[in-house]
């Protein structure tokens, strides 16, 4: 593998994406690396480290609007935030423990552009729906910005939502600005032992449907012997103790778990790491009434979050077998986790059909026509 | 709008023979009188008639319509309700309007996933109607509401009233079917909540009409709040308003809703509407807070709280729903009560900076005293985002020109201090040439390479968005540097 490269501004990086574009190399754009191993192994492909785009640019908390350039680490915005009160909502978190790294390396551009969200997006939406602008370089070499600094705007197309999840095949984002929340004064999280797949994913839905505005809802199989259903309320503590009774009535025999269990719970089922580490690891996503039937047609361990719609999957399962389980949820399975032979014949994307796939091939191509940033990871 | 393109009017004759093959009976409306109705959205300043109307019912149908026009160069303009504030829907005279009022059905309503799946010309209200008794709703409320449709709405992104804490259309959409200008049919996101691919339903939703034609939308539908109540808050000066808007958010408060009028918007509804609002203040709030009733009393206080604290001159607090509706009747009030101040007026859409509003208010004033038009102010506080009327009359010659330079001038200000051209009603043909305000010619050409992808003729909606469309082929060649295009002076075809 090539050295990397580090530009420290927008400038330099657009020089070397242009002097690229023209002699075939490929650019693999990365920030601390948390995620390197997802997806093919990419040894041709020169390295653009970003961390050399570094800070906050402007963050006003009642505003709720935070400018951040995007090789800033996730655990410094969130410790930024957190100390006014408020939150990233999307809930993001580090992939460096789930793939066997450690902890606080990601940074939020490769947090925004791997679209990682924890288990509050259920609620409170995805990483791409509090992206509101962003300043980068496309695969031309050329400097732009899309999308704005201010709360509400429709102006002009919504490239943040393409350049969110994009995995750096679009542009190198320099600078981010996201949308901010109040956190909330209280989080509490309720427990119900004994239930199947089928019965945790209906009285989470129950819970979903009420008005008790649940902010979180997981289920876990076997935790230490049981299966336990959890649903979390987060808000301003009257609100909370008293859409804790509409839970309770909804949901036979669940009940307050105590901190910091609970919160060291959600924090392992957001990354998953509770599930055995030596085995392939699957993201399936697919809507939460369907999601028992692809349980029922897969081995290994799993959990599941979003309410039923996320299923975390450690499996040695076949991944055709795997794909073809969520294709038929009418859902879609990506591989997070696998050795490196293994990632380099199976993609972590699930294959889209081709007319889809085509017009995705020509987006693409009009950020990058040269295919710079196409590197066969993905 | 692009001038006309002969060879294509002289072809009408033919062009409406295919259309009637496509689809039979009364779908196809090719007579002057029959015409008429579709010649302009609600932005009525702007009107031309199409060359003729076809109103598909099945997806088949639009395919097939689209896959006709692509063969043939014929451009394309779909139509929701009509209800654009930003002339999204305004017709060509050698185009085909593709009206989607037939797609009026809920296809399904799925309350385990909490989803609904619709034709795009199901009206936003109605899907909230359907789902009502079972204790759902949908959440964006564009102000039009009861005639506005899903489809539109997915276009234009629309927002409303409670977005700051319920997000706008994109926010709430889960996936679309939709054809392509080759008449292929394609479907983006799903029942699940992340795609797997890019998120092109991101940039569908948005689109204003130039990527595709929605045929079906998926919805998220969001359990109704508990109960929702309203303080209506009085100041003696904008500052304070302003403040305490700042400070509801910085105490951790996202209310359902966050409104505020300027003085001639409170006197101009009160006058229509006679709801008991405050004359002697300088700006109203009306704030909304829903969900658990402990939670609505609890953070009612923290607002009462606050807005005293912040100088309120006036304070009241629904105690039932009627006095909470009451509270919101002058301020949905707001546009027909400008209809009587003045013959026609024009809604502004910027988004601003919240901490810049005094200064924009004012600002604002002195451009209301240069152009000689009186403007009144309503804005979603929460988020920013402003809707200056300016009042003028269409008879007086000029005027027209006039209130639109005073427009453009109001969205000019808003970026500059920071915002946007628009929030939630589009840009249109409306905003389309401010586009350079806001973006340079390499971000331009950046998002115009995204409808290149798509349309690689620009058939579909072209004069739309776009300030000039280049043609794709020399998108791929130009090269742009620092902002400049090579040679801005060379004519380009």
């Amino acid at each position: 593998m090539a050295d990397a490269i580090r530009p420290d501004s927008a400038d330099a990086l657009a020089a070397i994406i242009a002097d690229t574009a023209s002699d075939g190399t490929r650019l693999r754009l990365r920030g601390g690396g948390s995620k390197d191993a997802i997806g093919a192994p990419t040894p041709d492909a020169r390295i653009v480290d970003m961390r050399g785009f570094s800070g906050v640019v402007d963050y006003d908390p009642p505003e709720l609007v935070l400018t951040v350039k995007a090789g800033t680490p996730l655990a410094e915005v969130q410790a930024l935030v957190a100390d006014k009160g408020q939150m990233l909502a999307f809930d993001p978190f580090d992939h460096g423990a789930m793939l066997g790294g450690a902890d606080g390396e990601a940074t939020i551009g490769g947090i925004v552009a791997a679209g990682v969200a924890g288990p509050t997006r259920v609620s409170r939406g995805a990483t791409r729906d509090h992206l509101l602008g962003f300043e980068g370089v496309s695969g031309r070499g050329e400097r732009f910005v899309a999308g704005a600094k201010v709360v509400k705007n429709v102006t002009g197309y919504d490239l943040s939502k393409l350049i969110t999840g994009s995995w750096g095949r679009l542009a190198a984002m320099t600078e981010l600005t996201l949308k901010v929340l109040p956190a909330p004064r209280l989080r509490l999280t309720l427990g119900v032992a004994g239930l199947d797949p089928a019965a945790a994913v209906a009285a989470m839905a129950r819970a979903m449907g009420s008005a008790a505005e649940v902010s979180a809802a997981a289920h876990l199989p076997n935790r230490q012997g049981s299966p336990l259903t959890l649903i979390r309320l987060d808000g301003f503590p009257s609100s909370v103790e008293a859409r804790a009774t509409i839970v309770d009535r909804l949901v036979d025999g669940i009940a307050p778990l105590a901190d910091p269990e609970a919160a060291a719970l959600w924090t392992a089922i957001a990354s998953a790491t509770d599930l055995p580490a030596g085995v392939p690891l699957w993201r399936i996503v697919a809507p939460a009434a369907q999601m028992h039937g692809v349980i029922a047609s897969v081995t290994g361990d799993w959990l599941m979050d979003w309410a039923g719609g996320l299923l975390w999957l450690a499996s040695p399962d076949d991944p055709q077998a795997i794909r073809a389980a969520a294709e038929r949820a009418g859902g879609h399975a990506m591989l997070v986790r696998a050795d490196a032979a293994m990632r380099a014949v199976v993609p972590a994307l699930h294959p889209q059909p081709k007319p889809l796939a085509a017009l995705e091939e020509r987006v693409r191509r009009a950020f990058d026509p040269a295919g710079v940033f196409e590197t066969g990871r993905f | 709008m692009p001038a006309p393109d002969q060879t294509v009017l002289a072809r009408r004759g033919e062009i409406v023979a295919a259309m009637r093959a496509i689809v039979p009976g009364e779908g196809v409306i090719d007579t002057p009188d029959g015409l008429r109705p579709y010649e302009s959205d609600a932005l009525t300043a702007y009107r031309q008639p199409p060359m003729v109307v076809v109103l598909p019912e099945t997806t088949e149908q639009v395919a097939a319509i689209l896959r006709w026009c692509h063969a043939n160069h014929v451009k394309v303009v779909p139509r929701g309700a009509g209800t654009s504030l930003s002339g999204g829907a305004l017709p060509l005279a050698d185009g085909v309007l593709l009206g989607m009022a037939r797609f009026n059905r809920i296809l399904e309503v799925d309350y385990a996933d909490r989803l609904a799946v619709v034709q795009p010309g199901v009206t936003n209200l109605a899907i909230t109607r359907a789902v009502e008794d079972e204790g759902f709703y949908y959440a964006p409320d564009p102000s039009s509401q009861i005639a506005c449709t899903i489809g539109g709405n997915v276009a234009e992104n629309s927002g409303g009233v409670h977005c700051l804490k319920y997000g706008l259309t994109t926010n709430n959409v889960l996936g679309v079917e939709f054809v392509t200008i080759e008449g292929e049919v394609l479907r983006v996101g799903g029942r699940g909540l992340e795609p797997a691919g890019l998120d092109l339903l991101g940039i569908i939703v948005g689109s204003e009409g130039l990527l595709g034609v929605v045929t079906e939308v998926t919805v998220r539908l969001l359990p109704r709040p508990e109960t929702a109540r309203a303080l209506l808050i009085g100041f003696p000066e904008v500052e304070g308003a302003g403040r305490c808007v700042a400070d509801v958010i910085a105490a951790g408060i996202i209310p359902a809703g966050m409104e505020m009028m300027d003085k001639p918007a409170v006197h101009a509804a009160e006058a229509f509407v006679q709801v008991g609002y405050p004359l002697d203040v300088e700006a109203l709030l009306i704030v909304e807070l829903d969900g658990p009733a402990a939670e609505c009393s609890h953070l009612l206080e923290e607002v009462e709280t606050i807005a005293r604290a912040n100088g309120a001159v006036s304070i009241r607090i629904s105690t039932d729903d009627a006095e909470r509706v009451a509270f919101w009747a002058g301020r949905k009030a707001a546009f027909p009560a400008a209809g009587r101040l003045a013959p026609d007026y024009l809604c502004m859409d910027g988004t601003i900076p919240r901490r810049r509003l005094p200064d924009v208010l004012t600002r604002m004033r002195a451009l209301s005293e240069q152009y000689g038009l009186g403007v009144i102010n309503v804005f979603h506080a929460g988020d920013g985002n402003l809707h200056p009327l300016i009042l003028y009359d269409a008879n007086k010659p000029g005027e027209l020109e006039q209130a639109e330079a005073f427009g453009a001038d109001i969205l000019r200000l808003c970026v500059e201090v920071g915002g946007v051209l628009t929030g939630e009603h589009g840009v249109g043909v409306e905003k389309r040439d401010l586009m350079p305000v806001m973006f340079s010619p390499v971000d331009l050409a950046q998002q115009q390479r995204v409808k290149c992808a798509f349309d690689p003729e620009l058939l579909l909606n072209p004069g739309k968005m776009f300030p000039e469309l280049h043609r794709c082929a020399e998108l791929g060649r130009m090269h742009v540097h620092r902002g400049a295009l090579p040679f801005p002076d060379l004519p380009r075809f």
